[in-house]
């Protein structure tokens, strides 16, 4: 009788609603917003516990807000790729939220909580859209809040930082909006579904193409359009560099593979190659620019632009497998860097700096610190039992599958740069500096969360059938078959 | 007539990204930003007058939201310019980091 | 002159060619377009009698694609929590009025007032609505700033954050208890979505025209009882 209930709740408004109300709540009363905060936090994990067991009853489900159908009105749509990332953000954003309620000062949570649940929901918002113009308002949404939240802390670096963020952000979007207005004038509708049958290969949507593949792609921070990111995501706080890097620039690239899948109306062999050729690039820069830095927050922001590579080298390739593998990249990517990111707060809380030669030893001083930095590396190299590890098999395979064995070499290419640049920071953590800093209790919640995000990296890659199950529920990468028959 | 309106708006779109690009001052980098959203605007609102009696007003709908988004995002920037004066004393970002 | 990025003649005429090449290939594929398209202004006509407005681009802002609104309505609101989470940015002495502007704002705010309240009104059957009506109310905060008012300690803590709250709060619980009757979320009741609509509206009105003003002023509103101000006055 409770599940019958439970089915016909709309899951998909509660998850969208929910931290929008709670950030409303948590401007009203900054007195209570750390409380407010946290417990809006459990709630939106619980109510997707509620969407995860309606999408396992009734399948891919549709909701038309307002009542209006597309083209009229707005679509809601909820199938496994847009469940797993949804499931994703609640994940790293449990962890995030317990993490900043230890981690800011009286003044700045008053602003972070309703920040940050703002961001939630719009990346809620934005995994649950099937329509693209309210995708590009989810895709306002989410840029500002990020840039607002890099610019709290308030230096010159993290200042300069933030408005670089947000003139490349509204660029990205610019762009996108002109792709959307040139659909909208060919075929007359913005929903996704409709504008997939409608589209045909004509100027005005091949320009379309390339102008909304351009701007996520400064959003997504490819190679070359990296430049934002590390200086954004190094001098953020660490709660804020965690979100980042973990589920923000992941938005991005959602719409770019839903678009890639289910609207792009050619067979996109040269586009593709293109794509897996800047991927490429990315895995093997980023990868030689992380050994390079002296900063630990700039190694792993850089880390972030290698592992971006990675998710766009399942593009030449296009099989189900190669992409189950590049979202299982993405997934074991946010937990894994998310627990890097708290670990290099906790490292800078600690001793007020993150110079990587002077951590004087901090793995015998924050032993707990060091196991999640550690446990996360093994995730970011692809070592096994991770997720990091069923990802890079899965892309290897359909890489030797395809025939394009040189996906191979940069998969393993970069895999070395990582563990290079990871076995960096874990050695000097066992140093010892002649120069002592003064130190700083780092509280256990920042500790812990770091180490469980850490574990649930490792976790994700031994609980694997699970979620390949769940990416196939709606057949989200069938399209891809069908669609290259109409070209 | 819609048809030289829209032209208009893809050439401010062009304008304002070669200023975005050129130009190291940060109060120019907004004013280009707004000048190419203004140059979409114009290609959404023009093409929607190809009707044969009223306009589409789903266009000018979407315009509306984008107006809103655009002066607040550009609220944001202005006020991050401002702080960056106060605190650096530079209106220009500092060289983009070595690659 | 201008300081200009890129210094080397050659980097700027490659990229002004390459902006040369993307416009033109964006103005072919808009002259690609077809010259008659009625896009979705027929959706629109056939719906607009159960939509509870008259004015087409009021009923999809509102009641169509209501959603995308709401969403706006968050963006402002993060603007404004951006805006005032950078530690207070350098206060402004105040400056006494000229009297041209000082006799010009005590005539034209009550006059914006009532214009903003009127573009409310009139949004359903002709152009206007809650956007437009926040601006002018915002231009009205505006000029008063302008001239040395500040808002009363009273109103300046809760109050104005209810105030600012207001148009994405009243739209995300109206949404919310019409799911609980309509069978959607922001699914209008059809005999009265026109009252529902006015009442969204007004509540964004007011929450619109704070944001602004409030982000012209830059930082938190100055505090200050009404006696201080009246004492400024009497300089």
């Amino acid at each position: 009788m409770l599940t019958m209930q439970v089915q016909n709740v709309p899951w998909l408004v509660i998850v969208i609603t929910l931290p929008l109300v709670g950030s409303l709540l948590c401007f009203l009363l900054p007195q209570q917003a750390k409380k407010l905060g946290l417990m809006t936090a459990f709630t939106i994990a619980a109510s997707l516990i509620g969407l995860l067991f309606q999408v396992l009853d009734q399948g891919a489900q549709r909701y038309t807000v307002g009542g209006w159908d597309a083209p009229l009105g707005i679509n809601l749509y909820v199938d496994g790729l847009s469940l797993l990332l949804l499931l994703m953000t609640a994940l790293v954003g449990l962890g995030i939220s317990v993490y900043a309620t230890a981690y800011f000062n009286r003044d700045k949570t008053v602003y972070y909580w309703p920040l940050w649940l703002l961001l939630w929901s719009a990346l809620n918002a934005l995994f649950l859209s099937a329509d693209l113009f309210n995708l590009y308002v989810c895709l306002e949404l989410l840029g500002l809040s990020a840039v607002a939240l890099v610019a709290i802390a308030g230096g010159a670096d993290a200042l300069g930082a933030a408005i670089r963020y947000l003139l490349v952000s509204l660029l990205g979007s610019l762009f996108y909006l002109l792709g959307v207005a040139l659909i909208y004038h060919s075929v007359a509708s913005v929903d996704i579904i409709i504008v997939a049958e409608r589209i045909d290969a004509t100027p005005p949507i091949l320009a379309a193409m390339g102008l909304m593949s351009a701007g996520l792609l400064f959003k997504t921070a490819l190679f070359p359009m990296h430049f934002w990111l590390p200086p954004a995501h190094a001098n953020a706080p660490a709660p804020v560099s965690a979100l980042l890097s973990a589920l923000v620039v992941k938005a991005s690239f959602y719409i770019l593979l839903r678009l890639w899948l289910d609207v792009f109306p050619l067979p996109q062999e040269v586009l593709g190659q293109f794509l897996g050729l800047l991927g490429a690039a990315a895995v093997i820069w980023g990868g030689v620019q992380a050994l390079r830095q002296t900063r630990l927050k700039m190694l792993i922001a850089y880390s972030t632009v290698a592992q971006i590579g990675y998710l766009f080298i399942a593009f030449p390739l296009a099989t189900s497998i190669a992409w189950k593998g590049a979202l299982y990249l993405l997934l074991s990517h946010a937990l894994a860097k998310s627990a890097m990111f708290m670990a290099a707060g906790n490292i800078l809380h600690f001793g007020g700096h993150d110079t990587i030669l002077k951590l004087d030893r901090v793995a015998q001083r924050l032993p707990l610190t060091v196991a999640a930095f550690s446990l996360a590396g093994v995730s970011i190299m692809g070592l096994p039992p991770s997720g990091g590890f069923i990802g890079k098999w899965l892309l290897l395979n359909a890489a030797l599958q395809a025939g394009e064995w040189w996906w191979a070499l940069v998969l393993i290419g970069g895999g070395l740069l990582s563990a290079g640049y990871i076995f960096k920071v874990v050695g000097f953590a066992f140093t010892q500096t002649e120069a002592s800093h003064e130190v700083h209790h780092v509280p256990a919640a920042m500790q812990w969360t770091a180490f469980m995000m850490a574990l649930a990296a490792i976790l994700v890659g031994l609980i694997a059938p699970w979620p390949l199950a769940l990416m196939d529920i709606g057949l989200p990468f069938e399209m891809v078959v069908n669609k290259g028959s109409n070209g | 007539m819609a048809f030289f309106y829209a032209l208009t708006g893809v050439a401010l779109f062009t304008l304002g990204l070669y200023a975005l690009i050129i130009y190291a001052h940060l109060m120019r980098k907004i004013l280009a930003i707004n000048i190419m959203g203004s140059g979409v605007f114009l290609v959404l609102v023009a093409l929607a007058a190809r009707t044969q009696t009223v306009p589409d007003p789903v266009p000018h709908a979407m315009v509306i939201t984008g107006i809103v988004v655009a002066v607040s995002a550009t609220a944001l920037a202005l006020a991050l310019m401002l702080r960056l004066l106060e605190v650096s004393g530079c209106e220009e970002l500092a060289e983009e980091p070595k690659e | 002159m201008t300081e200009i990025r890129l210094q080397k003649r050659s980097f700027r005429l490659m990229l002004v060619l390459l902006l040369a090449v993307l416009a033109s290939g964006l103005s072919y594929a808009v002259l690609s377009l077809p010259s008659q398209a009625a896009g979705l202004s027929a959706s629109v006509a056939e719906n607009i009698d159960a939509s509870g407005v008259s004015n087409p681009v009021t009923a999809v802002l509102l009641n169509f694609r209501g959603y995308d609104t709401l969403l706006e309505l968050g963006v402002l609101l993060i603007a404004l929590l951006g805006v005032w989470s950078l530690s207070p940015l350098q206060e402004h002495g105040y400056t006494r009025p000229g009297a041209v502007l000082d006799m010009l704002t005590r005539l034209l705010v009550p006059l914006l007032i009532l214009v903003s309240g009127y573009l409310l009104w009139a949004g359903a059957h002709a152009p206007g609505g809650a956007f437009q009506a926040g601006s002018v109310l915002a231009a009205a905060g505006v000029l008063m700033v302008l001239t040395g008012w500040c808002l009363g300690y009273r109103f300046a803590r809760l109050p104005l954050r209810f105030a600012l709250v207001s148009g994405l709060g009243v739209f995300v619980i109206a949404g919310l208890i019409m799911m609980c009757f309509s069978e959607h979320f922001l699914e209008y009741p059809s005999p009265f979505a026109g009252a529902f609509i006015l009442f969204i509206e007004a509540a964004a009105t007011v929450s619109i025209g704070t944001s602004l003003a409030a982000l012209f002023i830059g930082s938190r509103p100055q505090l200050c009882d009404s006696s201080s101000s009246q004492a400024e006055e009497q300089k």
